[in-house]
């Protein structure tokens, strides 16, 4: 890791030069909500100014960039009786700016399993290489709780990472495919004053987190509270949309689809994301249903966010992002249903 | 017309409107991008918003619309004894649709109120089901081109079509919408089935429950959901009535 500083004004000229010769993607104001609060989400910029840096949280996290909801897995052409099939995983190189940190921290988790498992997705691998990360601290929301899931600093898994210290950018530079970006743009060496400016505003970050969620033992109190009334009070009120799973920055189950085209020349083999909430998620071949019930499709959820992958990759799967307690319209957010869990009060 | 080597046979299809405004099958004729590899798979025998031909013999008949007059009940009636497959076509054919809106008022009042000193002879509405044996059921209004295609694919390959079992939220969130809810509106989403692409919330207005309940539909908690939201019984009730589609799910609880 290399740490330089970059002005504001330099750094808005690299971008322009980023998206000149890249397709590049940012966080942008998309919609509002009925407070009148901004939505964003991450969309394709072509100019610096369309970026909202100061953004708040996407709406729905970075994954599908990695992760597309719907993806080709493989396509087949017939031909009297004979049929070929083409598989195609290359992607165009891309940029992605203004990443948090709990989103890095997001593909890392699905890089444990996509990436570095013992059978990683091409498609995966393809688009995770392809892509150039720009990483940019900010400040919590009132319902972020990254701190308490230790996703609030990201250690790796970006080219960039910018950290506002006033006029400039504190910038880690973690690949040598970012140095060499920076031919044509002035960038400065770390000085005194630069390090006491990022440790203070890392510092002055870390303290603005108001929501806590304590994890500590929370795999082993998940198998002790399996039966728990809890699941069924939150189960009731879950309306087994898939929402919190379509938003989720880790959520990776899918479904697979084959379809033939109407010409009857051609087939295709699609990867659709789902979700464990869906009602037919546990359904078998000749109809039987393992997870009929909402509450034990709710429960099952939180079991691979905080038990099941920690037994994989000793780390939970949720970074604490809270978007799916956010898009729920149903109300249902870990931070509540964990409280809920270790029989505290519930704000 | 082959598939891998294998010869297919074609189906004769009917298309026959009743009370509706013939979308769904403008639907499947203004499809024109494979119109042409759609027309290969089917014989058309009725179907006129494409071919004035008229013939009697098929085996399939597809019904548009809702049944509201006595000369329609009689004619449906003969097109089921004639088909082999009565599917019923859209929202208005599974459910009533648009139509049933009427049966909030006297039949007397809604011919009053439209046709004045020239009254017509009307039902109250049915969907086809409630007149014949209907085999299988497409909803939508309209119908979902690619949903239909892949229907009569899967029919033609003799595969079976399974409707998607979860609700409307999943495509929307795939096609990275923002919650209409959150935006203060009513939104059916949540307990209307899927596999429309989630075509009206892309453009900004709210999921109507066209295509009828989700397999998993928790209508008691986006009662309370939208209750909490400040909607009283009446607004609620506009929305979920509207096309007749969710009356089995809303009905039930009160």
């Amino acid at each position: 890791m290399l740490y330089k500083t970059i002005s504001k004004a330099n750094f808005k000229v690299f971008i322009n030069e980023v998206i000149a010769g890249n397709v590049t993607i940012a966080p942008k104001m998309t919609d509002k909500d009925s407070e009148g609060n901004p939505v964003y989400q991450f969309q394709q910029v072509y100019a610096f100014d369309e970026i909202a840096l100061n953004y708040t949280k996407t709406y729905s996290s970075l994954k599908n960039f990695f992760l597309p909801f719907k993806e080709s897995l493989s396509t087949f052409q017939f031909d009297k009786n004979e049929w070929k099939q083409k598989i195609e995983y290359s992607i165009h190189p891309r940029v992605i700016v203004g990443v948090r940190a709990c989103d890095i921290n997001g593909l890392l988790k699905l890089d444990n399993v996509l990436m570095k498992g013992k059978y990683p997705s091409p498609y995966y691998v393809a688009r995770r290489t392809n892509t150039f990360l720009i990483g940019l601290d900010h400040e919590p929301m009132a319902d972020c709780f990254c701190q308490s899931l230790n996703s609030d600093e990201a250690l790796h898994g970006f080219d960039l990472f910018l950290t506002d210290i006033g006029d400039k950018y504190f910038m880690q530079i973690n690949s040598s495919k970012a140095f060499n970006l920076f031919k044509n743009v002035q960038i400065n060496d770390i000085e005194t004053e630069d390090e006491e400016k990022y440790i203070a505003e890392k510092k002055r970050i870390a303290s603005l987190f108001k929501t806590r969620v304590a994890i500590t033992g929370l795999s082993n109190l998940m198998d002790i509270e399996f039966e728990s009334d809890v699941w069924k009070k939150w189960g009731d009120k879950c309306l087994s949309c898939g929402t919190c799973a379509m938003v989720c920055p880790t959520c990776y189950c899918f479904t697979v689809t084959e379809s033939i085209d109407v010409s009857l020349k051609f087939a295709l083999k699609e990867k659709v994301l789902y979700s464990c909430n869906l009602v037919d998620f546990a359904e078998v071949a000749g109809g039987h249903n393992f997870r009929p019930e909402p509450a034990t499709r709710l429960k099952y959820r939180f079991y691979h966010q905080h038990r099941g992958f920690v037994e994989s990759y000793d780390e939970p799967k949720c970074v604490g992002c809270n978007r799916c307690g956010i898009a729920c319209p149903a109300g249902i957010n870990p931070i509540d249903v964990i409280h809920d869990l270790r029989m505290e009060d519930v704000k | 017309m082959e598939y891998l080597g294998i010869e297919l046979k074609k189906p004769k299809v009917s298309f026959f409107d009743f009370t509706c405004c013939e979308g769904c099958q403008l639907q499947i004729a203004n499809k024109e991008d494979t119109l042409v590899d759609f027309l290969s798979l089917v014989e058309v025998v009725n179907f006129r918003e494409i071919s004035s031909e008229k013939k009697d013999h098929y085996e399939i008949a597809f019904i548009e619309g809702a049944i509201s007059r006595q000369d329609e009940i009689e004619r449906l009636e003969k097109i089921r004894k004639q088909a082999k497959l009565v599917v019923a076509l859209g929202t208005c054919a599974c459910y009533g649709g648009v139509n049933s809106l009427k049966k909030r008022f006297s039949v007397e009042d809604v011919v009053n109120e439209v046709y004045g000193h020239n009254p017509v002879e009307t039902l109250p509405v049915k969907s086809v089901k409630e007149v014949v044996a209907v085999d299988f059921e497409i909803p939508g209004c309209p119908i979902s081109k690619a949903e239909f295609e892949s229907i009569i694919l899967h029919l033609v390959l003799g595969t079976e079509f399974r409707f998607k079992k979860y609700p409307v939220c999943v495509e929307c969130k795939q096609n990275l919408n923002h919650c209409l809810l959150d935006e203060g509106k009513i939104c059916l989403g949540p307990i209307t089935r899927a596999g429309c692409n989630a075509v009206c919330i892309n453009g900004k207005l709210p999921c109507y429950g066209c295509r009828g309940p989700a397999e998993e539909n928790n209508w008691p908690s986006l009662k309370q959901i939208l209750t909490e939201k400040g909607f009283s019984p009446e607004q609620i009730d506009e929305k979920t009535s509207f096309f007749n589609s969710l009356t089995e799910v809303t009905k039930n609880e009160s």
